[in-house]
């Protein structure tokens, strides 16, 4: 099936099995490994991507629904060699350890501050429930979110 | 993980797809229970029909004191719409606790009732709130309670063809009270046991009492002897207790893993109490 989608701002258009999961499709055919594969079920949020401005997890998703959508990957959110505010923050706050569940962690994160952009801790916690640290640094990630409120509104 | 080859179409009409599903084609809408399915292979449907964007099913409006949900609006449009947050908080309360941020982001109402998971959040709410389940196939259209919708565990009053098109849900008077307690599995978010509560008080006296629940018996019920020990009482904390202590009265309690049927049933009674607790200080 052809599908066509724009992501990180590029067109892309290719022919695809429907059983080809979202996940597969941008780290083998597009070439975007940012988004990781863990746990495949669904449930470790490390594969998050945002799907028109919404986060999702691309495991659970095959890349044939993602036909027609503007797709934002990791690699998508640093603007003319600039971080992004949640990555400048995850870097000055030690949102992370070894770094698998990071770019999922900062697609949740940002989708936090994209709907409220001054969260609660609870708030943050709330956000981050569908996202797993096996490095339980959690609460280096919390502080890394509020810090990216702050910087934000700043 | 990958799922078995299957043919996919993504039709622009609900007739269209309607027609698809007649001949035996899988409806897929968020897909958050179908995909993990077919990854499993515990599903491998020959031909998906994808109605998760038809915006025909992506509706939410106030219709002569009643509100109509279209059955694709996903749990965070249920979570975030002003109209239900005003007019029926009970449903935007129980979307709210769904899975997490990316699944409420995908998944939709009428996909997870007609998936009917026993441990699924919105059979309890829907039960609380005596809410109509609309079933649409190529050539009918029916409305069923949700009494008589969720029949077992992951069996509904669907026949083969129909999908569930609409959800409609009272709206709300200004005294009433209602609210929506959990005990969720950490990992998947998943109601351990879910209570959801619908109180309406006059002069002192609890005249309503509806109480639905999920995660503890094979299918979510209400919990009608429950309902029965509150009504008529002014719901002090001794009425609570007594009626907490019936929510589980006549059920077979589900154990798996994650909890005992004797856990399940002391999670039922606290969630209960805390639900009615939490309704009743609502009410006016």
């Amino acid at each position: 099936m052809k599908i066509t989608v724009n992501i990180n701002g590029k067109r892309y258009s290719n022919d695809v099995e429907p059983r080809l999961l979202l996940i597969h499709y941008l780290r083998e055919v597009v070439g975007l490994t940012g988004p990781h594969i863990g746990c495949e079920t669904s449930l470790c949020g490390a594969c998050t991507i945002e799907l028109n401005g919404k986060a999702v997890k691309s495991c659970t998703m095959f890349a044939v629904q993602a036909d027609g959508a503007n797709i934002t990957t990791i690699e998508g959110l640093a603007a003319n060699g600039k971080l992004h505010p949640v990555q400048e923050a995850f870097w000055n706050e030690h949102g992370l350890q070894c770094g698998f569940c990071t770019p999922g962690m900062i697609m949740a994160s940002k989708q936090i501050l994209d709907r409220n952009p001054n969260p609660t801790e609870e708030e943050i916690r709330h956000g981050l429930e569908g996202n797993l640290c096996r490095c339980t640094g959690y609460q280096h990630i919390v502080n890394a979110v509020k810090a990216a409120a702050k910087a934000v509104g700043a | 993980m990958i799922p078995q080859t299957f043919d996919y179409t993504a039709p622009s009409t609900l007739d269209q797809a309607l027609g698809l599903i007649a001949q035996g084609a899988k409806p897929l809408a968020g897909g958050m229970s179908l995909i993990p399915m077919m990854k499993l292979r515990l599903a491998s449907p020959e031909h998906l029909v994808d109605i998760g964007r038809l915006p025909e099913l992506r509706y939410i409006r106030d219709d002569a004191g009643v509100l109509r949900l279209g059955a694709g609006c996903t749990h965070y449009e249920v979570e975030t719409s002003p109209l239900l947050r005003g007019k029926c908080p009970l449903l935007s309360e129980t979307a709210a606790r769904i899975g997490d941020v990316q699944v409420r982001n995908m998944g939709t109402i009428g996909g997870s009732v007609a998936h009917a998971d026993p441990a699924a959040d919105y059979p309890a709410a829907l039960l609380a709130l005596e809410a109509q389940i609309v079933l649409r196939g190529a050539k009918s259209q029916r409305t069923v309670a949700a009494s008589g919708f969720f029949l077992d565990t992951f069996a509904t009053a669907l026949e083969p063809g129909e999908i569930v098109s609409e959800i409609i849900v009272p709206v709300e008077d200004a005294g009433a009270g209602t609210s929506y307690q959990k005990m969720a599995q950490p990992a998947s978010g998943f109601a351990l046991v879910g209570v959801a509560a619908r109180l309406r008080r006059s002069g002192g006296t609890i005249v309503l009492a509806r109480l639905g629940v999920t995660g503890l018996a094979p299918h979510a019920y209400r919990a009608a002897s429950a309902e029965k020990a509150l009504e008529g009482t002014p719901g002090t904390a001794a009425d609570i207790q007594m009626a907490a202590s019936r929510i589980a009265e006549g059920v077979e309690a589900n154990a798996d893993l994650h909890a005992s049927a004797d856990y399940r049933r002391h999670l039922a009674a606290v969630s209960a109490a805390r639900a009615i607790t939490a309704a009743l200080a609502r009410t006016a």
